[in-house]
């Protein structure tokens, strides 16, 4: 069985920056926490898997399909949710997801029904005929977690998705996410800082100054760490002190 | 299937313009008022400055007004080319073209689609500014109006590829302001839009002249002006052909993610 992705000695730099170096690791199906501070590499990382950047040396498969030799083939397999909110706000959410869908080449029905199933689940049904910039940050993002997944992608990126959102919104993203790598077997690398969003993850990976420090899950690192929460391995396998990565929060 | 995946995904781009552009009509009234404050203003004060003489394709004298039309037509396409740019520029600042290039799609076509939305647009407001000179009595023949159409197709591809090309090293919209004074008025102004070839060269304005020659919105303006009256310039055809081409390669390469886009998005560790 091919992974889901697979990353083999990534490297990306910014002219003198690593931004990420040497990066290695193999995911399958299932819930992974990407967790770092800020300035980690998680957005270069992201880039990468979605071929907005190529990486200086390495290899990146999603699939089984190698990004860099067949972009296209491999993208039909990715849905992604960017850090930076990427809505036309002057659209509606049902013109915003027709736009995306038939930009992967899906036809009108296939659309609707897939749009309508998705944003039942969410809730958002209601929203369907409404303009985005109505829409409270909170259905933002559903809505562009709806059209993440208008693709059925196998791989599903989610770059910091819950950032801005308030706890309730935020748990029921990460919910809702869970579920699915549960339900549809997708690989869903879920980005984030937020060390609780990490802690039930199938496997959370651990970057730092651009290289992975460490993957397992919240136990083996704990107990890798010698420690009793993920924070504390977490600042221990960075080497940082809670005052030096302020962005770590736990909630 | 491919070709179908395509088509929609070219719809989609079309269509996303279109609802865009109806939302903001102020945007074709600032796209005719333009011309026609040329027209009215400028042609009718220099009318009797800028003496034409029968100079190909037109077989007689004609006013002013008629000479400055292929130039202002061309000023349209110029104008919505750069507009096109500013949107790229816009749905970079917005996280848009994230989206966009980021669809299973050949880049290179994705950009083409740009292009041909663009582009459209373009020839709606070229021919919404044609039924215009028809108020202000200009004398166009109405077979030109058909003839013009290729020519003003090939003319705002060629613009749009270099509003394309350009998009590529806009960073901010703010910077759109420096596009409209380095690009858009040069191209312009050093054109036989406003004034024929031969009057640069009788005036001695011979840099201009030269700059003039090559400009290759002179030649857009010039395959619009023969075609208008049924005519055909191969040299500026081919200026035009080959500029976008290149202009339009080019901004394939910006886009390429192998040279690093690092240049255009938004650097995030």
């Amino acid at each position: 069985m091919n992974n889901s992705v697979s990353l083999k000695g990534v490297h990306k730099s910014y002219g003198k920056v690593k931004a990420l170096d040497d990066v290695s690791f193999e995911l399958q199906h299932g819930f992974y926490a990407l967790l770092g501070s800020n300035g980690a590499g998680k957005s270069t990382l992201f880039q990468l898997l979605t071929g907005l950047f190529v990486p200086d040396s390495g290899s990146i498969e999603i699939t089984g399909v190698d990004l860099n030799q067949q972009l296209t083939k491999a993208l039909a397999n990715i849905g992604v949710v960017f850090q930076q909110s990427a809505l036309d706000l002057g659209l509606t959410v049902q013109a915003n997801l027709t736009f995306h869908g038939r930009l992967h080449g899906l036809s009108t029905p296939q659309i609707k029904e897939r749009s309508a199933t998705e944003l039942e689940r969410l809730g958002i049904l209601d929203s369907a005929n409404k303009a985005c910039k109505t829409l409270s940050g909170g259905n933002r993002r559903k809505v562009e977690l709806v059209r993440a997944l208008l693709t059925e992608p196998k791989v599903l990126l989610m770059d910091e998705a819950t950032v801005g959102l308030d706890p309730a919104s935020r748990d029921l993203l990460l919910r809702y996410v869970y579920d699915l790598c549960n339900e549809r077997k997708i690989c869903a690398l879920w980005a984030t800082h937020l060390i609780d969003e990490a802690e039930d993850a199938k496997q959370v990976l651990v970057l730092n100054k651009g290289k992975l420090l460490a993957q397992g899950t919240a136990q083996e690192l704990q107990k890798a760490t010698k420690t009793d929460n993920l924070l504390d391995a977490f600042l221990q396998l960075s080497g940082q002190k809670l005052a030096e990565a302020p962005s770590l929060q736990k909630i | 299937m491919v070709f179908n995946s395509q088509f929609r995904a070219l719809l989609a781009i079309i269509q996303r313009e279109m609802i865009k552009f109806w939302h903001q009509k102020g945007r074709l009234v600032a796209a005719l008022v333009r011309p026609s404050l040329w027209l009215i203003v400028f042609a009718a004060g220099f009318q009797n400055v800028f003496g034409v003489s029968i100079i190909p394709p037109y077989e007689t004298y004609i006013e002013y007004q008629e000479y400055v039309i292929p130039g202002l037509l061309g000023m349209v396409l110029l104008f919505n080319g750069m507009q096109s740019s500013l949107a790229m520029v816009y749905d970079r600042e917005m996280g848009l073209m994230r989206l966009l290039l980021t669809a299973p799609q050949p880049r290179w076509f994705l950009l083409f689609s740009k292009l041909v939305s663009g582009t459209i647009l373009s020839l709606l407001q070229a021919y919404a500014f044609l039924i215009l000179t028809v108020v202000f009595q200009i004398d166009i023949p109405w077979s030109g109006w058909l003839y013009a159409f290729p020519a003003m197709l090939l003319g705002g591809l060629m613009l749009g590829s270099l509003g394309l090309l350009l998009s590529v090293y806009i960073k901010q919209l703010e910077n759109f302001a420096g596009t409209m004074n380095f690009v858009i008025f040069p191209m312009f102004f050093i054109s036989t839009a406003l004034y024929p070839l031969w009057k640069l060269e009788e005036s001695g304005a011979e840099v201009v002249f030269q700059l003039a020659s090559y400009n290759p919105f002179t030649h857009a303006v010039e395959l619009i002006r023969f075609a208008l009256y049924g005519q055909f310039n191969a040299v500026s055809f081919g200026v035009v052909l080959v500029s976008g081409l290149l202009f339009f390669m080019l901004s394939v390469w910006g886009y390429n993610p192998q040279r690093g886009m690092a240049k255009f998005v938004k650097q995030k560790r």
